[in-house]
């Protein structure tokens, strides 16, 4: 469970990209965040695991607050944390199986780490998912070798070795084609629910947001201005989130009446974003 | 109303005279240095003659001298190797402190470019010097001094390397709670491995050259043959060692280049 209570970011170019977001992932559900560039959606995610330093607010993982951890437990933290990027970050020059196996760092000294001498299960585990994500015999490649809909499953292989708690995915499809980003998109949905892994997805295809996502949260100019199921999102729901409309009071009520499940927002919150 | 003919000026009056004096200043400083150096070539037409009267006296070169120098060349390549080798463990550290995207403050970043301006300031010869009075003559002092000059070469040029990584890769990699000897080893050494490599050769191909003249201060190698037989006017060993030395760093150079080439 991920819980982010009244996050700020503010850039030291004074660029107010998050004005207190809240917001939480529950349970295993997948949680789209939309909106146009420049909203957050980014920073947000870059927050959860502090690639971003967040400037004021707290975030729950589980148990754990992330935002106060110390360098240490920081570490050991991220190793709960699975991220899949929009250009897929792989290093370029290594092969898919110690681009895979990188997501297992946290656990193997730096001497182990230099000798690539991963523990057996490890290797076990990276054959497995590498296998599950349709790169069967591909792990001596050179990662600069694959296409984009590879590289970008390497890309999950990697997050989900972790065996994270959560997966935070940042655009995952915005460098691939319309086909390839459906297959990725239905893949990693899948790949997260047989582990009953929740994801957090930034992404600005609305139509991929909600054909994959179970909910659906939007943010404009650094505040959350929707909330809802796949379903809820209507004109004016984009409207408010694309083109900063005003956000309508009875938004709480109707969410509530919805009788949703994953539900534990609370409704008499306010939602940020009265712009 | 006519309208006026519109004018357009690249500079303006004010950059046009500011420039037409640097012009000047530059055109002043030139043509006096030259007059205050008295240089001049007062005799061009004895310049042959006295080539031509070099190259008489060093033919045929002295075959025999080859089995002497066999050894001196050996210790001259050691010297390079050794010094590179050693740079190359230096410039490591002092790129990643020099580099912009991974020092750890300002003042680490400012101790790195101190360590690659000290280095790269002064001349081989010259820490040779400091390091023959320091160890005494021999090649330690050769290869020590191969060694303070090359960090700052590699550090410096490494260092730029490593401000032209791909962050995201390494960032990617310290998303998955890598330590910061990992997010090294897997984010940042592979994205400047071609590189590393690269300059590692071109710098020991630079340092053969270098070692061939560190013996004139007695810092071992070649340079020690080469300086005893230009002091004794053996023209014809001096023209075997320039002849054994040119092979050497054509060699040397086909091999860096080859190397190079494979490393991608």
């Amino acid at each position: 469970m991920l819980r982010a209570t009244d996050l700020h970011k503010t850039y030291p170019t004074g660029d107010e990209a998050l004005s207190g977001v809240t917001m939480s992932v529950e349970g295993s559900e997948t949680v789209a965040m939309i909106g146009p560039s420049g909203a957050g959606k980014s920073t947000f995610i870059r927050c959860v695991n502090r690639l971003t330093e967040p400037s004021s607010g707290e975030i729950y993982l589980d148990e754990t607050e992330l935002t106060s951890l110390n360098d240490d437990a920081l570490r050991s933290a991220r190793r709960d944390i699975g991220m899949i990027f929009q250009e897929y970050n792989l290093v370029e020059r290594l092969t898919v199986m110690e681009n895979v196996l990188t997501g297992r760092l946290g656990y193997v000294s730096a001497w182990q780490a230099f000798r690539r001498s991963f523990p057996a299960e490890d290797i076990e585990r990276a054959y497995e998912i590498l296998e599950r994500v349709g790169l069967n015999d591909m792990e001596n490649k050179r990662v600069d070798e694959l296409s984009g809909g590879q590289r970008q499953r390497v890309g999950i292989a990697r997050a989900v070795i972790q065996q994270p708690k959560i997966l935070l995915v940042d655009e995952p499809t915005s460098s691939l084609d319309p086909e390839t980003s459906n297959t990725v998109m239905r893949l990693l949905t899948d790949i997260a629910a047989e582990r009953e892994v929740p994801v957090l997805i930034n992404i600005h295809e609305v139509d991929l947001a909600t054909e994959h996502a179970d909910r659906i949260v939007g943010l404009h100019n650094g505040e959350l201005v929707f909330e809802g199921t796949p379903d809820e999102l209507d004109e004016q729901g984009l409207d408010q989130v694309y083109r900063g409309a005003e956000v309508p009071e009875n938004i709480g009520s109707q969410r509530v009446s919805d009788g949703d499940t994953d539900t534990a927002v609370d409704p008499d919150r306010p939602l940020a974003g009265e712009t | 109303m006519a309208t006026d003919n519109r004018e357009w000026e690249r500079f303006d009056r004010r950059r046009r005279i500011g420039r037409f004096a640097l012009v000047l200043v530059a055109a002043v400083a030139i043509i006096g240095s030259w007059r205050y150096m008295n240089t001049g070539i007062v005799r061009a037409e004895t310049i042959p003659r006295e080539v031509g009267d070099l190259l008489t006296r060093m033919y045929p070169p002295d075959v025999a001298y080859t089995t002497r120098i066999v050894q001196p060349l050996v210790e001259t390549i050691q010297i390079a190797a050794l010094g590179t080798l050693g740079a190359l463990a230096l410039a490591i550290p002092v790129a990643l402190l020099a580099a912009e995207n991974t020092t750890p403050n300002a003042v680490t970043f400012w101790l790195g470019k101190l360590i690659v301006t000290v280095s790269r300031s002064v001349n081989t010869i010259i820490w040779a010097l400091f390091f023959v009075v320091l160890f005494g003559s021999g090649p330690l002092a050769g290869a020590t001094a191969i060694v303070f000059r090359s960090v700052g070469f590699l550090g410096k040029l490494l260092g730029e390397e490593i401000e032209e990584i791909n962050f995201g890769q390494v960032e990617a990699v310290r998303a998955s709670g890598a330590s910061s000897a990992q997010v090294l080893l897997y984010g940042i050494l592979p994205q400047v491995k071609p590189a590393l490599v690269g300059l590692s050769i071109y710098r020991w191909d630079i340092n053969i050259r270098d070692s061939t003249v560190l013996g004139f201060v007695g810092a071992g190698g070649i340079g020690v043959q080469l300086f005893r037989a230009v002091n004794a006017f053996a023209w014809q060993s001096v023209a075997t060692v320039l002849i054994v030395i040119l092979g050497v760093v054509v060699a040397t150079e086909s091999l860096s280049a080859y190397t190079r080439a494979l490393v991608r």
